[in-house]
């Protein structure tokens, strides 16, 4: 009964007449998701980092204790029953402490594509459409931004606005958007000769409505793609300034801010920076492997 | 007139590698007349259409339609006046947007009343069922998706309609249903038409005069008539008259 | 005078199969034919097959694409039963392939003197030096007035008819017993295309090669080769001599000529093929 429903579905998913604008954009996810299937690397991403998701919204249910309650007669405990990843310093429990930490990690990742993903586009686009000395004076820009470092760059922001978890989203985002920009032109630059964006023209289209309606779609995949791929690099980004004390303050878990502070125990406590250590380059990896995924899924040669 | 130009020039680059592609040109056209431009690669003749269209902006001389000069910017009435039918038929329509949503967009442009009847209404007129709204351009033909882009030419209801080699990405089956269209609509709507095409065939079906380009000037300008007996006064054009009937058997001298 | 009596390509019931999301597709469908030493134009719209049938001779289909054919027989070679090496001793030394746009089919970063040489030095390993005497002596021969000249230039710089006689000079410098030209001249423009077909035809009489020309371009195919072939719907519906073309007797024939506009037969509305579904039985 529940397969022929699931056949019944799927048949419905795949077939391309459609009745209604709502069953084509269906049909466009559900065939992304099928491809998306067979492609087992980048489906494994997508379950690690659909974890990341889920740990981050259920913390508070999945962590077994306070992650911010200090018992100092309970540090540097290994790896146990109760402690499932051991205790740190303090006496808090390692695996609550990494599990919250989830969140921050995914406020940081969201908060930073939220703002790069906008104003990379618009520098991007509007240096591509309107060319001459517009473009040149954009680029410059991101030029200058693109020749730090990014985490050196970072750093110097970090620095600059002090310490906190929304100071450090800010001087992340102001090394991301440089790439996204660059995309974003590119892409513009490709489509604006492009006879349907000519018609539009010709039939009285402004820039704004063109950059909104015609190229956003056009350039979606790429900058999905490419801010995928740069997760990681913002993640490890984070970690970096948790771990030299920028960003995330204690006692907020952050799991570079764990991993640094638990250098000097390496070897009594090897579970202090390990543990997230390996959180950090599992999600990172996954991110990759998504972004990669995503990448031979939503290419061109799908549009 | 509908059409008047006079002096046309266009060139491209700047300083040195400056490329004069038209060179002067003038011509008029009447209402409801049907005027080609018939030349080989690189004689300039899209690119008058281009500026008549609006899409070049960088014209000498003067271009008049329907009675009113036309400037580098244009309003939107004087868009509306004239559209351009594109000849890829697969990069004339935007690979994300419906169909519905291609041709609703010119009505959201111009405030226009009623969209989604005239968008159905548009897509009757062209012989497309309505069930196309919902569609996306790769799941039409390569005629059915030159048909979209003739709705979405008529939609602003132009006088004058551009055609870019509306036809030579097509097959022959396929061209012949479009002429077909091209010349109903013609008939029904009152239009002018302006059609680019470097097919002497299509040329002499569709058009009442026809003006023959190479290197950026009009060799001549021949009546329907005068193509079809032959009756032709330049070389070139019966050079061009000649290669569209195929090939010939015949000495050629080396050329590099 | 075409050669009819010893074909070089012999295809009996030739099939292609393409596995897609939605199911087999079959492009190609029991096609019969020969080619002897004569120009045979296959003639058909978008989706009739012709394309695929050229590159299935040539085994040019991806992995995934099924070939099968009662026979396929190339001079002394069966190309069902080739195995790849046999193959590519075959491609580009005794059967070549002339494509569309030269812009594609070129190599952008080699000039065309390396290109049309290292088809010499790969199949017939000479030294470099004869390897260039033959390319400048086959570039001479294409009607290019400076071959030496034209040796070092890269293929963005040269125009549209000349990638083509190059590509020609190329396809032909192996001496090959049959040319497959898919769309040779349909991105030239008139007056080129008639200096290329021309130089085509002399070298194709001059050395008794059998030429398969697809296109979709009926005046040109009847003007230009001995045989038309017709294919729909990946079948063959007609074949005939391409001087009697306008006598063809099969509907979809009868329907593509109809549904030309002609010079020499002006009418007011063309008459649209009505596309019968017993055409794509048979």
């Amino acid at each position: 009964m529940a397969t022929r429903y699931f056949n019944d579905l799927h048949n419905w998913l795949i077939n391309e007449e459609f009745s209604s604008t709502r069953q084509a954009r269906f049909h466009k996810a559900y065939v992304l998701w099928l491809n998306l299937l067979a492609n087992p690397l980048a489906f494994a991403g997508f379950l690690v980092v659909l974890a990341l998701v889920l740990v981050a919204a259920f913390a508070p249910l999945l962590a077994n204790h306070d992650p911010i309650a200090q018992d100092l007669t309970m540090a540097l405990r290994p790896p146990s029953a109760t402690n499932w990843f051991g205790t740190d310093e303090f006496g808090r429990d390692v695996y609550s402490r990494l599990v919250h930490g989830a969140r921050t990690t995914l406020y940081i990742s969201i908060l930073v594509t939220i703002i790069v993903a906008p104003i990379g586009f618009v520098i991007g686009a509007t240096a591509g459409y309107l060319g001459g000395w517009i473009d040149v004076v954009l680029m410059r820009i991101t030029d200058i931004f693109l020749s730090f470092p990014s985490l050196v760059l970072a750093l110097a922001f970090s620095a600059a606005l002090g310490p906190g978890i929304e100071n450090a989203v800010i001087a992340i985002a102001l090394t991301v958007w440089p790439p996204i920009a660059r995309l974003a032109r590119a892409e513009t630059l490709t489509f604006r000769a492009a006879d349907f964006v000519v018609a539009a023209e010709l039939q009285g289209a402004g820039m704004g409505r063109i950059l909104l309606h015609h190229i956003v779609p056009l350039c979606a995949p790429s900058i999905i793609i490419r801010l995928t791929l740069n997760m990681s690099s913002v993640i490890l980004t984070a970690a970096g300034l948790g771990f030299l004390g920028l960003g995330a303050q204690p006692p907020m878990p952050e799991w570079g801010a764990m991993a640094a502070s638990g250098r000097q125990y390496l070897l009594d406590a090897w579970w202090l920076t390990t543990v997230p250590g390996i959180a950090i380059l599992v999600v990172s990896l996954a991110f990759n492997l998504l972004g990669d995924g995503l990448r031979d899924i939503m290419d061109p040669r799908n549009a | 007139m509908m059409i008047s130009v006079k002096n046309l020039a266009v060139s491209f680059g700047s300083g040195h590698s400056a490329k004069q592609v038209v060179k002067d040109v003038s011509f008029d056209v009447a209402p409801g007349e049907t005027f080609g431009l018939v030349g080989e690669s690189g004689c300039g003749k899209s690119t008058v259409l281009g500026a008549l269209a609006g899409r070049i902006k960088a014209w000498g001389g003067s271009i008049a339609l329907d009675g009113e000069a036309i400037a580098a910017k244009r309003t939107k009435s004087q868009l509306a006046k004239q559209q351009m039918v594109f000849q890829d038929p697969f990069g004339s329509l935007h690979p994300r947007h419906t169909i519905g949503r291609t041709l609703l967009e010119p009505l959201e442009i111009h405030g226009i009343d009623r969209r989604r009847e005239r968008v159905e209404q548009a897509l009757r007129d062209v012989g497309l069922p309505a069930s196309f709204y919902h569609r996306f351009p790769h799941q039409l033909s390569g005629g059915q998706r030159q048909r979209v882009a003739i709705a979405r030419a008529l939609i602003l209801k132009p006088r004058v309609l551009l055609l870019d080699e509306p036809t030579s990405a097509l097959d022959v089956s396929i061209q012949a249903e479009i002429l077909n269209l091209l010349k109903d609509l013609r008939e029904r709507e009152k239009l002018t038409y302006i059609l680019v095409s470097h097919d002497m065939a299509v040329i002499a079906h569709l058009c009442n005069r026809v003006a023959v380009m190479q290197g950026g000037m009009f060799v001549e300008i021949a009546s329907r008539d005068a193509l079809l007996s032959g009756n032709v006064e330049h070389s070139y054009t019966h050079t061009l008259l000649d290669g569209s009937r195929g090939y010939h058997k015949k000495r050629v001298d080396p050329v590099v | 005078m075409p050669d009819q009596s010893q074909p070089i390509l012999s295809v009996k019931n030739m099939s292609v199969q393409f596995p897609t999301l939605s199911g087999v597709v079959t492009a190609v469908k029991n096609v019969s034919f020969t080619v002897g030493r004569e120009k045979v134009g296959i003639i058909g719209e978008s989706g009739s097959g012709k394309s695929t049938t050229g590159r299935a001779i040539m085994r040019l289909q991806p992995a995934t694409a099924k070939v099968v054919a009662d026979e396929m027989r190339f001079e002394d070679v069966n190309l069902v039963r080739a195995s790849e090496a046999d193959m590519r001793a075959i491609r580009g030394r005794r059967i070549s392939m002339i494509l569309q746009d030269p812009k594609y089919s070129l190599n952008p970063v080699m000039t065309v003197g390396e290109q049309i040489a290292e088809t010499v030095i790969l199949h017939e390993r000479v030294g470099r030096r004869e390897a260039r005497e033959r390319t400048l002596a086959m570039l001479e021969r294409v009607n290019i007035r400076d071959p030496e000249r034209v040796f070092n230039l890269y293929p963005h710089e040269v125009s549209g008819g000349m990638g083509q006689r190059i590509m020609i000079s190329m396809m032909l410098i192996s001496s090959p017993s049959l040319i497959i030209a898919d769309e040779p001249t349909s991105a030239l423009d008139v007056t080129v295309r008639q200096q290329v077909l021309s130089i085509l035809d002399d070298l194709i009489t001059e050395r008794s090669i059998g030429l398969i020309f697809i296109s979709h371009d009926l005046n040109l195919v009847k003007s230009f080769c001995d045989r038309v072939i017709i294919m729909y719907a990946g079948r063959i519906v007609e074949e005939l001599e391409a001087a009697k073309l306008e006598e063809a007797t099969h509907p979809y024939t009868r329907g593509l000529l109809q549904a030309l506009p002609s010079l020499d037969h002006p009418r007011d509305r063309l008459e649209i093929l009505r596309r019968d579904p017993s055409w794509a039985e048979a």
